[in-house]
């Protein structure tokens, strides 16, 4: 398919972009296949702004006279606004930012057209191996192996080509657990603890069904994980009662006889559209002007996001502290073990892991807990808080995780490698990116999209030197410790950063950033100046000193 | 002392407000000035001081098994849980604290016998640190459209103001006079700030005894005096800080407000900012809400905003922008006033002044507002924060909320500020400890009678001793150049206030940022001060050791050990290795598996004991319930923990997982 046949009005002259907290700017706008561009015809302060069709959420048109306004709602939740002078190029142009931004085939996403303008230094596609990630456990301890059972996805089509899984049990035993968990999705290694030898793992939901179905090779698989006189809890997030009901569906929970070294915990989580419908609440009370104080808290009380955030985080944190604080193992799972469970465990490993609160570390662990663990990023981010689409499949599941680590990130901000920048960027790649890395649902679909050879990895732009100190945050000192984060209300705020972004001025907060640079970086100049005179006079003085020797 | 039955008590438990599951015992002593509980236990002995001043309410609550609770609210915002082993040693302690919490004659405070062993001179020094005819000076004052007035020497006009008053030159003293006596407890028109750039001022007042008709001459050539002393503009506004309906009812009481058709020139503006009994019991409202036990999300948000205590704030806020605008870009003299004039009109006054003069935002300068806004112009201190024993409709939070305006603006404006947000905290805390003496009485008048000055310390001189601990890192002195007069979002950006848990939280350490920024960045500043004075040594060794060698000479140089590495105190560790109780479920755990069948109802509802005895294994392991207590007893800070969901609880009563 040609892009021109969707462009039916390429260009635009003499329109007009309004922004909030920016003066209204007349310019040219542009259509192309992947982007909206509108640059100002200024001379002295030419800008340009460059815009995703991809990123477009919703788009909303009107008219006075002839003069035609469009309305641009992004899944980064930025809204603009265009004056366009005519109305048939008006009405054409919001035609085709329609047919342009809901393209159906990932085959046409920009990612596949993307040529990079750097030099890859580091391939993003490769930097990330389970392999690689295998060895360093393996050597902490030898009861874990990688196994390939799944190399053609056949036995699990969400679960990636390698998975780690305890040694005492083979592949045999494994396709048999896989048919007793929904989706195929055995219980797998998330997270060894090296403190303790204690271990995550995750899983879906067992298909006990109504009859309370058992299946002896996953017992024998949750239960060879823990020595004698060790225990381990198994995480449900789900109700009590939804699990319950989940029975009907052929789904459930596993009978504790059955585990006797096991405990459940049911930790409820909510999931699906209750959370997009959230965010589209909070955004709506975000963007909303015109009511007083007293409306303003009382729609954020009833977007209802924050407690989402709490729970997510509190689920996370009781994951961690059963691990480091209890000395048991832990067993994460919900339905399909691709939204929730993800959360939780990596949250944990954020809590417990200081690698994880690195950039490398971080972005591995989103390859590993997110991306090849079966997040349907494409389902799960195909529109924003501005959709009416309504998708029962879409949610803000990984945004909802973002907002927890910046939650930790705000209440240990010495702790983490990363700044606030980063998270967001993660969050604005998720749902429109010119990156390969969250296209697709599972590592399945992205082997058959040939997304390695044919689009480039977020992770190669990020890691270039001049790119990862836009993500540092200056603040950071190794904090080799665990981490327990305060879910208090009085302690969770709503994340400005995302939610605020464009309905804030921010150059005061900016202002700040900066000089929290400066004060670090004027500090390491001195430092390392007083090194290399330390350094000199203690040389010259020893010389000195040989020299009265002699 | 002859108000102490009992001064000393011992085995007393000082619970944690959040979980009633830590608590630490010790001794509890009452002194003249001060409740103190010292923990048991031979290594840190933890010693919790409380001023009585602070106290602001005692409650003793029914008496249990382990004893006599008593629950002591400081104005602080420290809440206190004791529990007394003795009804009776409880009662005693109960009756004499009502009685040491409530002073009858300021000789009683604190402020007589605190000495902080500074002679004479210095207390002097000390109190001449915030100077105010200098304040009024730096502005530009006197000058040829504004003079100090002597009308007030002797406090024979009105005894709430101060002796020297600014006022318009052409203000005849027949004019103030004659307008003082049209206004309520004659508190006549007279400057509170005034703008060099371009003549515009504030003035403060109180509310006209105009009732539904009345008129005065003098007053309304008051205004006018103030109207000329700005010739750039015809008009002034008259601000009246109260909601409309409020007003009109003063007008049957003989008072009101002005009258746009008597006074030639005046624009009149309400700015509907409520009174202070609503304030105090919308206060009150909101610490309900941060004492809560474990609130959910929305419990704790609904309460905040069901409190109103946010939009107070914005409202106080909303009158101080449209001040502050009127004078920095309308160039607009504005007369403020609310109904005596020294609530709401000294905020609104004092938030228009920072929002307009960066010298305000300054470490000095913020105390000179103070000064100048709060103190000098009679905001009844003594009675607000009831620091003698009166009438409790009295007390209200008038300047916490202007102090919360200053934190609000400083989140907005991050290098905005000299100070940083502990330098508010202490303001705000010795504004009811009654340490210092700066804060006492109601009136100038009051303290000059009591001879403040020479009995007692002044507050600005400890702060100004102390201010390394009150820096802002962030702080840019060319920011007034840059931006001038703050402009916060007028438009009505309801997100941009938010809860201060570092203010009504302060005592929960838990809930806050584990680790301070500015600590942090102070830490590093000092460093890389370090580090340069060390660069100039080695510069110096260098270039000396270069000169030796030149000259052959092999004379040693001394060796100066100036390793100055500096451990950064960011990560305040202990509290990160502290978690909070994120679920009662772990703490019952079984070891095997309760139920045979698949029957979890009756399975997983177990009781405290039935657990312990049947698992040996697991009890020796740890205590279950320990297990978990443990974990967050470590810290000493632990008060901040997540409330246990069943905290309230009694241990033996059986606990129902969540299933």
């Amino acid at each position: 398919m040609e892009f021109a046949e969707l462009i039916k009005t390429p260009r635009a002259d003499n329109v007009v972009l309004h922004r909030p907290f920016e003066p209204a700017v007349e310019g040219t706008l542009c259509l192309t296949g992947h982007h909206l561009i509108f640059s100002s015809r200024r001379q002295d302060n030419a800008e340009e702004l460059w815009l995703l069709h991809s990123n477009i959420d919703s788009i909303e048109k009107r008219f006075v006279g002839s003069l035609g306004t469009i309305v641009i709602k992004c899944k980064d939740l930025r809204i603009i606004q265009l004056d366009i002078p005519g109305m048939e190029e008006c009405l054409n142009i919001a035609s085709s930012i329609e047919a342009l931004s809901t393209l159906d085939s990932v085959t046409l996403m920009y990612p596949f057209f993307y040529r990079p303008m750097f030099e890859i230094v580091e391939d993003g596609w490769s930097a990330f191996l389970p392999e690689k990630e295998f060895e360093f456990l393996n050597a902490l301890t030898d009861e874990w192996r990688l196994t390939y059972i799944n190399k053609d996805f056949s036995i699990c089509p969400s679960y990636p080509p390698v998975v780690t899984v305890p040694k005492s049990i083979d592949d045999e035993t494994l396709q048999k657990v896989a048919v007793f968990r929904h989706g195929g999705r055995f219980p797998v290694l998330s997270y060894y603890h090296k403190k303790n030898g204690m271990v995550m793992m995750r899983t879906s939901q067992p298909l006990t069904g109504t009859n309370g179905k058992r299946c002896k090779d996953d017992e024998k698989l949750i239960n060879s994980t823990l020595g004698p006189g060790r225990r381990g809890y198994i995480i449900d997030t789900r109700s009590l009662s939804a699990a319950q009901q989940a029975r009907a569906k052929g789904g459930g929970f596993g009978v504790e006889v059955y585990y006797p070294q096991w405990r459940r915990i049911h930790k409820s989580v909510e999931r699906f559209n209750i959370l997009q419908e959230s965010l589209i609440k909070l955004v709506e009370a975000c963007n909303d002007q015109s009511h007083n104080m007293d409306r303003w808290l009382s729609k954020l009380e009833a977007s209802n996001w924050l407690t989402h955030v709490k729970e997510i985080l509190t689920a996370g944190c009781l994951a961690a502290q059963c691990i480091d604080r209890e000395d048991a193992s832990v067993l994460v799972h919900g339905t399909e073990g691709t939204d929730s469970t993800l959360q939780i465990t990596s949250l944990a490993q954020i809590i417990l892991d200081p690698d994880c609160r690195t950039i490398r570390g971080f972005e591995s662990l989103i390859v590993r807990e997110w991306l090849q663990a079966g997040h349907p990023f494409q389902q799960r981010c195909a529109q924003s808080a501005y959709s009416n689409s309504k998708q029962k499949w879409e949610a803000p599941v990984f945004l909802l995780f973002l907002d927890c680590v910046w939650q930790m990130l705000h209440q240990f901000p010495c702790s983490f490698e990363f700044n606030e920048h980063f998270l967001v960027t993660l969050f604005e790649h998720a749902y429109a990116s010119q990156f390969g890395t969250f296209l697709g649902n599972n590592e399945n679909e992205r082997s058959k999209l040939k997304l390695p050879q044919k689009t480039m990895s977020l992770w190669s732009w990020v890691n270039q030197p001049e790119e990862l100190k836009n993500f540092k945050n200056p603040l950071f000192e190794a904090n080799s410790l665990v981490i327990w984060p305060s879910v208090a209300p009085q302690s969770l705020q709503l994340w400005e950063g995302v939610f605020l972004r464009w309905n804030r001025p921010s150059k005061f907060l900016d202002e700040a950033q900066e000089e929290m640079r400066k004060i670090i970086s004027d500090n390491r100049v001195l430092q390392e100046k007083v090194n290399y005179l330390r350094r000199k006079v203690a040389h010259m003085e020893t010389n000195d000193e040989m020299q009265e020797d002699l | 002392m002859e108000h102490i039955r009992m001064p000393k008590v011992e085995n007393v438990r000082l619970l944690d407000r959040l979980s009633s599951r830590k608590a630490a015992v010790g001794t509890l002593y009452l002194t003249a000035t001060h409740v103190i509980f010292v923990e048991n236990g031979s290594e840190t002995r933890k010693e919790t001081w409380v001023l009585h001043s602070q106290i602001s309410s005692i409650e003793k609550q029914a008496t249990t098994a382990t004893g006599c609770p008593l629950l002591i609210r400081c104005k602080n915002f420290q809440v206190i849980q004791l529990v007394i082993p003795q009804e009776r040693d409880c009662h005693d302690v109960y009756i004499s604290l009502i009685r040491l919490a409530r002073p009858v004659k300021y000789e009683e405070l604190y402020c007589f016998s605190f000495n902080p062993k500074l002679d004479k001179e210095e207390r002097e020094k000390g109190w001449k640190l915030v100077n105010l005819s200098e304040e009024y000076n730096r502005m530009g004052i006197p000058n040829s459209y504004w003079q100090i007035s002597d009308v007030n020497r002797e406090y024979g006009v009105c005894d709430s103001y101060p002796t020297e008053v600014y006022v318009p030159k052409s203000a005849t003293a027949h004019i103030i006079v004659g307008s003082s006596k049209f206004r309520s407890r004659r508190r006549f028109p007279a400057l509170s700030y005034y703008c060099k750039d371009n003549n515009a001022s504030i003035c403060r007042s109180s509310q006209p005894l105009s009732g539904f008709s009345a008129r005065c001459l003098e007053d309304e050539q008051m205004l006018q005096a103030i109207r000329k002393a700005n010739p750039g503009s015809d008009f002034i506004y008259v601000v009246d800080t109260r909601p409309k309906l409020n007003a009109m009812a003063n007008r049957a009481a003989g008072k009101g407000y002005e009258n746009e058709d008597n006074y030639s020139n005046i624009k009149f503006q309400f700015i509907g900012i409520e009174n202070i009994h609503v304030m105090r019991n919308s206060l009150q409202k909101m610490l309900e809400v941060c004492e809560m036990k474990s609130p959910s999300m929305s419990d704790f948000l609904w309460g905040l905003e069901n409190s109103g205590w946010l939009k107070h704030i914005k409202a106080i806020m909303d009158a101080g922008i449209f001040i502050a605008k009127a004078v920095a870009e309308e160039g607009v003299s504005v007369l403020v006033h609310c109904s005596d004039g020294w609530d709401r009109t000294a905020q609104v006054c004092s938030v228009a002044s920072l929002l307009l003069d960066p010298h305000y935002r300054t470490m000095k300068g913020f105390m000179v507002l103070i000064e100048k806004d709060w103190v000098s112009f009679g905001h009844k201190f003594n009675h607000r924060y009831g620091n003698l024993d009166g009438d409790p409709k009295e007390i209200s939070p008038v300047i916490d909320q202007f102090i919360e305006c200053v934190w609000q603006l400083m989140e907005q404006f991050p290098c905005a500020f000299e100070f940083n947000e502990r330098f508010l905290i202490h303001i705000q805390h010795h504004i009811y400890s009654c340490q210092f003496g700066n804060f006492l009485c109601n009136s100038q008048k009051e303290r000059r009678e009591l001879k403040i000055q020479e009995r007692t310390y002044s507050l600005w001189a400890h702060l100004w001793k102390n201010r390394a601990d009150y820096l802002n890192p962030l702080y840019r002195p060319d920011h007034r150049q840059i931006w001038g007069t703050l402009h916060p979002q007028m438009a009505p950006c309801n997100f941009l206030y938010k809860f201060w848990s570092g203010m009504y939280n302060r005592f929960e350490k838990g809930l806050h940022p584990r680790q301070s920024v500015t600590d942090y960045l102070m830490a590093v500043k000092e460093e890389t001060q370090q580090l340069e004075e060390e660069l100039a040594v080695l510069g110096e060794r260098l270039a000396n050791l270069q000169k030796l060698q030149l000259n052959g000479n092999k004379v040693k140089s001394k060796q100066q050990d100036r390793s100055k590495e500096l451990a950064l105190s960011a990560s305040s560790n202990s509290l990160a290795n502290t978690p909070q109780e994120y679920s009662n479920d772990l703490k019952s755990f079984p070891s095997r598996s309760p139920s045979q069948g698949d029957e979890e109802d009756s399975a997983l509802i177990l009781t405290q004991d039935n657990l312990k005895s049947s698992d040996p294994d697991l009890s020796a392991n740890s205590d279950q319930e320990s297990g978990v207590e443990d974990l967050s007893c470590r810290s000493p800070s632990a008060g901040g923990c997540l409330p246990s969901e069943d905290s309230g609880k009694d241990s033996d009563e059986a606990v129902c997982l969540a299933v």
